[in-house]
């Protein structure tokens, strides 16, 4: 129970006040620009819009800023900020099979039509401190390879094993999907809606989701046979015109992973396949997700449910930070009254025991006559 | 995805900088001279698009997230009507988008909107994207195999 309490308005104002001053530090260097946290902090920038579900690198941006680098408060702020825009449109489907490609590998596959391109890239790195850094050393402009006229297709290389049937083939039947932000989770829910929330969770819920997989807890036997980050074109379809519309481009990050065999007396044995798909460069979350998304198709396939990454209500009503941490940061809210009555009933209980108490050693005494003293 | 003529002028323009489509639409209205006046009959706002993906890239459709999305709609003097629609929150390119649509409609000013601005920018585009592909294309791994000596 909350009641209203007054009283804290200037401890509050001024709280707030030296909030913005630590966020803005030491006055005699300059102010950190919002520019400058898209450009050069943007895997951060990615990260908060994948979580508040709302693609707009400058708005992440100035939310990361204002939260002074928290992320879990970012999404928050940019979430809230989703809540005062009206949706204008709905895209069609975005193919990320004609994804301009920044990155691109298989693990499952060496020689792949397009190659395996690495692109920006933290994996190789040996993760070592580098000090220059600290020491402001400029860094050379990215290479180039100026032999390239135009981007080689680089088709879906899920889509060259399908040929042999060796892969399950994931086909549009033409199902709209539901929109978990219009109409409230039912459970138990169909993979649509279950991506739609994986895709606004916590990277770093979705990471020990997936990791539990992996030692045991539901395993699927993963490859990740392919993960691709690059441009994507958005078409949307409105009134005024005859056909869909580009209105820009969004960057994307996707990974497919190949699982273990599924297979039934009718269906010949085969891969089945996990799917994760995230706004910005977000590798690790797309990876995770796809741990998480194959996981919650047990039931579907058949396999017995035994770990926690399988259960689709408590993965998903979890797998939300601003729903977490809103929950969670509820306590700090005044709870006096509540604990009050708390108090009191624990100081009734402990009569209560005290008595009980009494009564029974009264009991014992009058039972069994005291020892004789020597 | 193939557009209409219209289409491919409205990606062209939401794939450009705002900062590139002014800088030449001021250079279109000076060639012009007779450059018309319009005023905003709808918009510019800003609200959001759903996006969709979908699973595993080509099954279901799902809801991945939303964007910010920005609309304009303006009218010439005469009443042309124009539509933009841009990512993102900036208001003057969305109406710089819903400009260019309806002065295309003028048969006496689609060839100066062709060679002052749609051209020069479809050029910056493909000189952009062609950068993009040439920085990925440097990551590219060429594999060779060691051949073991007998």
């Amino acid at each position: 129970m909350y009641v209203a309490v007054k009283g804290g308005e200037q401890a509050i104002a001024n709280a707030h006040r030296w909030l913005a001053d630590r966020r803005r530090g030491d006055r005699d260097r300059p102010e950190l620009e919002v520019a400058q946290i898209g450009d050069q902090l943007r895997l951060a920038v990615d990260r908060v819009m994948s979580e508040a579900s709302l693609y707009d690198p400058e708005l992440a941006a100035l939310a990361f800023k204002q939260a002074s680098g928290d992320l879990t408060e970012a999404v928050f702020l940019l979430r809230a900020y989703r809540t005062t825009l009206p949706r204008l449109a709905v895209s069609e489907p975005l193919d990320t099979a004609r994804m301009r490609i920044e990155r691109r590998i298989s693990a499952t596959y060496k020689d792949i039509p397009g190659g395996q391109i690495l692109g920006p890239t933290y994996d190789y790195t040996h993760r070592l401190l580098d000090f220059l850094q600290l020491a402001g050393a400029e860094v050379p402009p990215a290479e180039t390879r100026d032999d390239v006229t135009d981007a080689e297709p680089c088709p879906q290389i899920l889509e060259l094993l399908n040929d042999e049937g060796l892969v399950e083939q994931e086909i549009d039947d033409g199902r709209e999907p539901m929109d978990i932000t219009r109409d409230p989770p039912d459970y138990p829910m169909d993979r649509a809606a279950r991506l739609q929330m994986l895709a606004r969770g916590d990277e770093g819920y979705l990471l020990a989701l997936g990791y539990s997989t992996q030692r045991g807890y539901g395993r699927n036997h993963p490859f990740a046979g392919e993960i691709r980050l690059g441009q994507v074109e958005v078409e949307i379809h409105v009134d005024e015109w005859d056909e869909t519309i580009c209105v820009g481009e969004i960057a994307l990050s996707e990974c497919q992973m190949i699982n273990q065999f599924g297979g039934s007396r009718e269906a010949a044995p085969q891969f089945t396949r996990g799917y994760g798909l995230a706004f910005g460069h977000n590798e690790r979350k797309t990876m995770a997700m796809a741990l998480v998304d194959r996981a919650l198709r047990a039931e579907e396939l058949g396999e017995p449910i035994i770990g926690p990454a399988q259960q689709a209500e408590f993965v998903l009503a979890h797998a939300d930070s601003v729903d977490a941490s809103g929950f969670v940061s509820h306590l700090k809210l005044p709870h006096y009254v509540d604990f009050q009555s708390e108090l009191d009933l624990l100081r009734r209980l402990r009569r209560e025991h005290a008595a009980r108490q009494a009564e029974l050693d009264s009991a014992r005494d009058t039972a069994s006559p005291q020892p004789k003293e020597r | 995805m193939t557009h209409t003529p219209r289409g491919a002028r409205q990606r062209l323009l939401a794939l450009s900088s705002r900062q590139h489509i002014e800088a030449r639409w001021g250079a279109l209205g000076a060639w012009l001279g007779d450059f018309p006046t319009h005023r905003c009959v709808r918009g510019p706002e800003t609200g959001m698009a759903m996006l969709k993906g979908r699973t595993g890239g080509t099954g279901n459709a799902f809801h991945l997230g939303e964007m910010t999305l920005t609309r304009a709609s303006v009218a010439l003097d005469d009443g042309t009507v124009g539509h933009g629609w841009v990512r993102g929150r900036d208001h003057r390119h969305a109406e710089l988008i819903a400009l260019a649509d309806a002065v295309a409609q003028h048969a006496e000013w689609q060839e100066a909107l062709e060679t002052q601005l749609l051209a020069p920018l479809a050029e910056e585009l493909a000189e952009r994207q062609r950068r993009d592909a040439a920085t990925a294309a440097a990551t590219r791994v060429d594999f060779f195999t060691l051949v073991r000596g007998e």
